[in-house]
């Protein structure tokens, strides 16, 4: 069906194929057939294709090679979807011999005019690395050009590959660090996660700790009961601690990414915090943490394992959500320890009682696994807190008679180590224990009564020597681990009571002599020459009693958690607790701050990024050419130009010359789309209702520079009203818009405005591009005042960011009517520059273009309702200036032609 | 990252492999058959399991276990966020994600599986994106494809992936313009024996259905926004301006989603709707025990509580139970020894009961503890956090849209321990 003609049979078998691969079945022997087909025009055919191709082609080399000028082609297709599913599929075949082509294409896809296919040049950056390593050092060229992209949708992937190919050249981040934190916020969230965790690895090595002094982290469970004079007193004595504004400005761009959506980055910001911040603002992570714990499963296994090894080290931070982590008994096991784990943790003098009736009920549950990891808690919380240990032992001896084996095995193993600790005042407990051995069948449980009451058989002088000699019945039926302790049990028995005991222990020696497990054997030799007086053994039978009774050191119960700090948190490395391939250490903090200005991007260095975008033109100019001299690939491109946004301003320009100015023009329009952000001014303030007028409301406005949120064609404006009467004002609000053509977005009605207050709203008006003032009723709940807003012509604009062979260009296309100059006289002390811009700023929102030379200035700046590009050129002579407006709204340029030339021939 | 996926059904056979790097040989899995069968449920499968060369992460979901294939180190959440957006989208594509639904698509699967990882990290993942590229199959649509020959793959880059609003596509139109909210909210509480509640929380989400033409900016805002301290945003929501004003403002997707999700945290008061009582005991030496359950209303503002459902899952020796509901129909297994009781509606008058008697298996001891209840239930017109919705505007579109709420208290993981 393969080599049928029909396209829909073609398509049928592919389906079919495709099918094969994804039972896992081989299908390999239909390569030649199969590759025949990937020139087709079938564009769904041809992705079955290439699925085929990337999952066979390593088996096949040879014939794989057939379909690589095919690849070729279709990188040079004018649809990038085609360009980029193209480049997928080339890096994806992992044919060696191509490495050349795929490096070749690679470079050129990087400086695509579509992010789309940078992205998949991206991908195709570590694909390469995975295949010859060797071309590092020219991928590591192309990882570079990418850094400094300006899309948000290359910006992940392009990080990405840095991580893979060289995450140790941390000198390319430097220029791009504050780029890539602004743009945090619009990649997309896969992005995020791997740029943040990059970027806390970056900041590790960057900036100095935030954390007042080394070693205060460690204890920082002191540091968090410390009271807060202690704390201030530290700070004064350590030099003031002053954040380098670069690691403020991580902290802050990525706070808001706490309430996203994907698990993943609200985990990743999370480990940013735990790593990087100050300790008081590490807090506010918690609760996005615990909101992580309603996702699925599996989410809830990997955030509690990471807030347990938090809870580890800061208590505090968990404490209020403590019921959060209460179990519950539809979840799984393994939840259920990790919530154990962290209640544990989290458990305090404050918090015990509740904690523990918590736990009381976990014992009964019917999960027994579950419950003997309770009492395990339980015996934790002992330890840890010393008032309850009581409490807690009568709790677990309690247990003792409950049916379960699993749960009084537990509990015996816990009771002996609790009773380690105090053995003095617990005999009764040990008699109570020695009472219970008969009915005890696990192993670890009778194993441990043994070693108690051997290890303390000076407590119970009356029972030791008979629950040994129960032992001695029964020897042969034990378990190996209870054949030992019995084997010690007697050994210390004889030395502390060999009067009642010595024919019993002969007889478990006997008994141990000939057992079939050697480690019993070797350990009943070993007794037996140490505790039977013989005279070569006579050196160290007299140290026999204090090998055996010698005081041991209670063990310290701890958490599993303890030792994962080591690892970063929210890693693979730190969910297994060991180190997995390909983990990046955390580096400690520097002593010393490195040189913060790698991180400075001058103007100058922003401007030159706009020459690869020329250069780009450039080289999809000669693409074009290439397509014009094939003609059999026109109509495609007709066809396609239409649909695809870049390919299609391009292809319905034919001749090549046509071509360069329409890529540059659109060069351009990608300019003009960069706003910029305005510059700082002193705020003019212009009154809207004088306080006489409005009884006691009095309102003023300024024009905020901000682009509007409400719409694009709108300027946003901040109106303050004031309350200068002696009573409350009540629902202030626009009522009525009188005047025609203007959309104009009001405020929220403000409620109540009390005397001596004043509030701030912002509203949008859309001007149309005139000067023309928008009226309306500004109305309090009694009266209504008729007001309007007059706009400066300046403040229509909003200010562009281009360079200066752009603004060159444009204004070539802004002459004649189009164009308006005067010249001006100016006063010797503005000759200087900077008044000059700042005149020109203060006056109108404009954009400072940078300008080679000294005595000419470029501003540019488009208009906010229809967009229209606005460009101002002063030129400076000796004593005066020519100054030139260019814009397609002729009134609007004349207007704003008379305005600067006031504010220009006034002195300053 | 992510090199191979496979899909697991629940008797332990691999129906569908992907790889996206070099293939990984199905031999991997053993390790997982291993861990799955030292675990004695499904659910207890630990999430990430590591083997000499690999590292597998899984995640069940619709009994069948999502399995990728790691070599390095990742953050786990990453794999595992994605497999559930994997999920997600089958679904969305074929209505329910079951092993005979991806058997029948599985050219669309791997379409699908093709755009969303490329190298093994994630390309597009946003369903209006995969939407365009590839078309959802429909049974009208595979008509026409095999009249016409068109195809299910679109021939363009969605408008989406280069816009700065990836989630929306362009061109969207409607003859009826609506937008409907739905404000769902689950309440999670464990009530301990006496009927005080241990731990309560809201796990609110306000879900959308947006069709819209053209561009439209909504702004919804709260009564009283207070509430929502802990939430998390679809990503059309612009951030800055709930910072400042506590307005949501959104160019919303076209279609179903989840416009965010909240979380009223256990230190609020929540008012628990419904209480039981319940008296369940067992005697020792006796082969009976005594069941009696009754369910009740309580601070539910006047509004029903409607779809009630208890379950309980008894003590292994229960054999059977012999019990008369006084409304409703109840069911029991002696296999799995769930007991479910389908109450339907609470009518405060008559509050429903479940009595009756428990067979113990002879001769063994009395149960040392009480069965769990699960109860759930649903009260339309009501969110239980109080919060409401006070008006929905829109923007940059001229046409009047219907707009419509809906509120919803569910229970969540709601249990009484007894």
């Amino acid at each position: 069906m393969l080599e049928s003609s029909k396209e829909s049979l073609k398509l049928e078998a592919m389906k079919r194929v495709v099918g094969l691969i994804a039972k896992g079945k081989n299908a390999s022997e239909l390569f030649p057939a199969v590759v025949k087909n990937v020139a087709n025009k079938n564009l769904e055919l041809k992705k079955l294709v290439y699925v085929y191709l990337v999952r066979y082609a390593e088996e096949q080399q040879d014939l794989a090679l057939l379909s690589i000028s095919t690849f070729q082609r279709a990188l040079k297709d004018p649809n990038q979807l085609i360009r980029a599913s193209a480049l997928r599929v080339l890096s994806s075949i992992r044919v060696p011999i191509i490495v050349p082509i795929m490096m070749l294409a690679i470079k050129e896809a990087a400086s695509d005019l579509s992010p789309y296919v940078r992205k998949t040049a991206a991908h195709a950056i570590q694909k390469l690395y995975s295949l010859d390593a060797d071309q590092k050092d020219h991928l590591i060229e192309v990882i570079e050009k990418l850094l400094k992209d300006k899309s948000t949708l290359v910006a992940g992937s392009v990080v990405m590959a840095f991580e893979e190919v060289c995450p140790d050249r941390i000198d390319l981040i430097h220029r791009n660090y504050r780029k890539l934190c602004n743009l945090l916020m619009d990649v997309e969230e896969w992005g995020q996660v791997v740029i943040i965790s990059m970027l806390t690895r970056y900041a590790r090595t960057q900036f100095i700790s935030p954390w007042k002094e080394d070693g205060v982290f460690e204890n920082s469970e002191k540091a968090f009961y410390e009271s807060d004079e202690e704390k201030r007193k530290s700070a004064e004595e350590t030099k003031p601690y002053a954040m380098d504004p670069d690691h403020r400005l991580l902290l802050r761009s990525t706070k808001p990414l706490l309430q996203s959506r994907n698990t993943a980055v609200v985990m990743s910001v999370a480990q940013l915090y735990w790593h990087l911040a100050p300790k008081h603002e590490v807090n506010i992570i918690t609760k996005s943490l615990v909101r992580l714990l309603r996702s699925h499963r599996e989410v809830q296994y990997i955030v509690l394992q990471n807030i347990a090894t938090m809870s580890i080290q800061r208590k505090g931070m968990f404490e209020p959500f403590m019921k959060s982590f209460y179990v519950r008994s539809t979840d799984a096991t393994h939840i259920k320890t990790l919530k154990l784990e962290i209640l544990t943790n989290l458990a305090n003098e404050a918090n015990i009682s509740t904690v523990l009736r918590e736990f009381q009920t976990y014992v009964k549950s019917q999960d027994k696994a579950f419950a003997a990891a309770t009492i395990q808690a339980i015996g934790r919380c002992a330890t840890n807190i010393s008032e309850i240990t009581d409490t807690c032992l009568n709790g677990l001896v309690l247990l003792l008679s409950n049916r379960d084996e699993t749960v009084v095995a537990e509990s015996v193993v816990v009771i002996r180590k609790l009773l380690q600790t105090q053995p003095s005042e617990h005999s009764d407990i040990i008699k109570h224990m020695a009472k219970l051995f008969d009915n005890i069948t696990v192993p670890m449980a009778r194993a441990s009564i043994l070693w108690l009451i051997g290890e303390y058989c000076e407590h119970v002088p009356k029972i030791a020597p008979d629950v040994l000699r129960k032992m001695a019945k029964t020897f042969h039926n034990e378990e190996d681990i209870v054949k030992l302790q019995t084997v010690s049990l007697a050994a210390k028995l004889y030395l502390t009571n060999s009067k009642q005991t010595k024919l019993l222990t002969q007889y478990i020696l006997n008994l141990g002599k000939y057992d079939q497990n050697y480690d019993i054997r070797d350990r009943t030799r070993f007794i037996r020459q140490l505790i039977v007086p013989s005279e070569r053994g006579g050196a160290l039978s007299k140290y026999a009693r204090r090998i055996l009774l010698a005081p041991k050191p209670a063990p310290v119960l701890q958490s599993a958690f303890k030792d994962r700090d080591r690892f970063q948190l929210g890693t693979l490395s730190h969910t297994l607790n060991s180190k997995a391939t390909g983990y990046l250490e955390l580096s400690d903090w520097p002593p010393m701050a490195p040189d913060q200005s790698v991180r400075n991007v001058e103007v100058a260095e922003a401007m030159k990024e706009w020459s690869p975008a020329v250069g780009k033109a450039k080289s999809s100019k000669s693409d074009d050419k290439f397509y014009s001299d094939s003609g059999e690939e026109e109509d495609e491109q007709a066809a396609d130009s239409g649909s695809d946004e870049e390919g299609g301003s391009e292809g319905s320009t034919r001749t090549p010359v046509c071509k360069l100015v329409s890529v540059c023009d659109r060069v351009c329009v990608c300019v003009c789309q960069q706003l910029s952000s305005p510059v700082f001014v002193p705020v003019h303030t212009y009154e809207l209702l004088h306080r006489m007028t409005g009884k006691g409301l009095a309102a003023q406005y300024h024009f905020s520079r901000q682009p509007c949120i409400y719409d694009d064609r709108m300027i946003s404006v901040q109106l303050t009203f004031s309350n200068n009467g002696d009573h409350t004002l009540e629902n202030i609000h626009i009522s009525e818009k009188t005047s025609a053509g203007q959309n104009i977005h009001c405020f929220s009605p403000i409620e109540c405005l009390e005397p001596e207050k004043s509030v701030t709203v912002s509203m949008g008006v859309d001007f149309n591009d005139s000067t023309q003032a928008a009226s309306f009723q500004l109305c309090t709940k009694a009266e209504g005042f008729n007001v309007s807003i007059q706009p400066a012509v300046g403040e229509l604009l909003l200010p562009v960011t281009m360079s200066e062979q752009d603004f060159s260009k444009e204004q070539g296309k802004l002459q004649g009517m189009n164009e308006s100059s005067a010249t001006i006289a100016m006063t010797p002390e503005s000759i200087t520059s900077q008044p000059l811009h700042r005149k020109v700023v203060n006056m109108a929102n404009v954009g400072v273009v940078p300008s080679g030379q000294n005595n000419v200035h470029r501003f540019a700046a488009k208009l906010v309702s229809s967009g229209a590009l606005v460009l101002v050129c002063v030129v400076q002579k000796d004593s005066g200036a020519q100054l030139t407006v260019n814009t397609e709204k002729t009134i609007i340029g004349s207007m704003l032609l008379r305005e600067l030339q006031t504010v220009l021939s006034q002195g300053s | 990252m992510i090199h191979s996926l496979f899909l697991v059904n629940a008797t332990g056979d691999i129906f569908l492999e992907k790889h996206w790097k070099s293939a990984v040989s199905r031999s991997v899995c053993d390790y997982f058959f291993e861990a799955q069968e030292r675990a004695t449920e499904p659910e207890n499968v630990p999430p990430v399991i590591p083997t000499p060369h690999h590292y597998l992460i899984s995640v069940f979901r619709h009994r069948i276990f999502f399995v990728a294939v790691i070599q390095s180190e990742v953050p786990p959440l990453f794999v595992i966020e994605f497999l559930h957006r994997v999920v997600d989208t089958f679904q969305d594509y074929f209505g329910v994600c079951t092993e005979a639904a991806i058997k029948d698509n599985v050219v669309v699967v791997y379409e699908l599986l093709e755009e969303m990882l490329d190298n093994g990290f994630p390309l597009a993942t946003e369903s209006n994106i995969l939407k365009e590229l590839i078309k959802p199959p429909t049974i009208l649509r595979t008509v026409v494809n095999t009249i016409t020959g068109s195809t299910n793959v679109g021939e363009q880059l969605p408008t989406g992936q280069l816009s700065v609003v990836p989630w929306r596509r362009t061109g969207v139109k409607y003859t009826n313009n609506e937008a409907y909210f739905d404000v769902v909210e689950e309440i999670d509480a464990i009530i301990d024996k006496s009927g005080s509640t241990v731990t309560a929380e809201i796990q609110g989400v306000i879900d959308a259905c947006v069709k819209l033409t053209g561009m439209p900016d909504l702004t919804l805002s709260f009564m009283n926004p207070r509430l929502l301290d802990d939430v998390s945003f679809h990503p059309c929501v612009r951030f800055k301006r709930w910072e400042a004003e506590r307005i949501l403002s959104f160019i919303p997707p076209d279609g179903n989603f989840r416009l965010l999700s909240y979380h009223v945290s256990s230190q609020n008061l929540v008012a628990i709707p419904v209480y039981v009582k319940h008296n369940i005991t067992f005697r020792e030496g006796s082969s009976q025990g005594r069941f009696d359950l009754t369910l009740g209303p309580k601070q539910t503002m006047g509004k029903v509580v409607e779809s009630v459902l208890v379950s309980s899952r008894l003590p292994r020796v229960v054999l059977n139970a012999n019990l008369s509901p006084s409304q409703g129909t109840y069911t029991f297994d002696p296999v799995t020894k769930l007991l479910t009781w389908d109450v339907g509606k609470i009518n405060p008058q008559k509050l429903p009961s479940l009595k009756g008697s428990m067979s113990l298996q002879a001769g063994a001891s009395k149960p040392d503890e009480n069965p769990t209840i699960n109860i759930q239930f649903k009260i339309p017109q009501m969110a239980v956090s109080g919060l409401k919705v006070n008006r929905l505007d829109m923007y940059g579109e001229k046409y009047k849209p219907f707009k419509g709420i809906k509120y919803m208290t569910m229970a969540g993981k709601f249990q009484v321990r007894t």
